[in-house]
């Protein structure tokens, strides 16, 4: 395979990928290391990649077990993550800040959520996939992602709503 | 979309039952200004998840891996072909050089003979050198007895 055409072939998923290490990795530049590790590794499969039916899988599968072995290292060793950018590059109106500074809630939100859910987040509400693309990434039945996945969200909606009240009953 | 509608598809999708098309109708239904006041605490979660989505990857990717492995093999390439070369080169000078060989032999016998006398001839003329040798070999015992 040349290089363009493989560059072509990750085009619609690269992107995805960066974005599911980043929530799991929080910091970009981890999540940019991430990707471009995780591309080159699959770079380097080259002609080994036609025997499987979805690359796009393969390449989430892969992401999903780097980061996870990055957080384990990374916890081995006792280090603290550190991030800062939680910022939103958005358009900076009134409602934009208000909007982005709820937006930032739910991020943390997530933030907090056990690694298995953020992925299951990520996959479904931000990157769409069906439910069967999910189960095959996380080697898990559907069934155990759908419960997993209600979990999160209604943990999800429940942090939010106590933020949401809180900022009512103290005004 | 109705604010019925909304309510279930909330439901559903809390239950994790709703499909992907209902849930794009649910950020949809989010992303627009006529959000029910008792859902609005639902807007954030799926403005953040529309807005994740346009986050991209912008890094270059380094892909020489394959570049090298692509160098190491015309070095290869070329020690074969300088090999080959040289191999090719000295074969054919090989069956190139000339021996000289006369095809038929009374041609060979003449020249034979006439190589043969002219190497006499210069022996000869060696051996009157040597005579002159002698000549002084002589004189010098006469004088050194």
């Amino acid at each position: 395979m040349k290089q363009q055409e493989f560059l072509h072939m990750i085009s619609p998923f690269k992107d995805k990928i960066f974005r599911v290490a980043k929530r799991l990795l929080v910091s970009v530049e981890e999540a940019e290391d991430a990707t471009q590790e995780v591309l080159v590794r699959l770079w380097n499969k080259n002609d080994g990649l036609e025997k499987y039916n979805s690359v796009e899988a393969l390449a989430m599968t892969m992401t999903k077990n780097y980061c996870l072995d990055q957080l384990k290292s990374k916890r081995a060793s006792n280090l603290q993550l550190v991030h800062s950018n939680y910022g939103d590059n958005a358009p900076g109106v009134d409602k934009q800040v208000e909007d982005s500074d709820s937006w930032s809630w739910v991020e943390k939100i997530i933030d907090n959520l056990p690694e298995q859910q953020k992925i299951i987040v990520q996959m479904r509400d931000i990157e769409e996939y069906e439910f069967n693309e999910i189960a095959s990434v996380l080697d898990m039945n559907e069934t155990a992602i759908r419960v997993a996945l209600s979990r999160a969200r209604k943990t999800i909606r429940e942090k939010l709503l106590e933020k949401h009240n809180y900022g009512i009953k103290s005004s | 979309m109705e604010l019925k509608v909304a309510e279930i598809l909330i439901d559903k999708y809390l239950e994790g039952t709703s499909s992907i098309a209902e849930e794009k109708q649910l950020k949809a239904y989010f992303s627009s200004n006529n959000v029910a006041p008792h859902l609005v605490q639902y807007k954030p979660l799926f403005g953040y998840f529309e807005n994740q989505k346009r986050e991209q990857f912008t890094k270059a990717l380094p892909l020489q891996a394959k570049k090298q492995s692509y160098v190491k093999w015309i070095g290869v390439a070329a020690a074969i072909v300088v090999l080959f070369g040289t191999i090719n080169y000295f074969n054919n000078e090989n069956s190139k050089q000339n021996l000289g060989t006369y095809s038929s032999p009374e041609e060979a016998f003449v020249e034979t003979q006439k190589a043969l006398e002219m190497l006499s001839e210069e022996v000869n003329q060696g051996v009157e050198g040597v005579a002159i040798l002698k000549e002084y070999e002589k004189t010098k015992k006469t004088i050194f007895k």
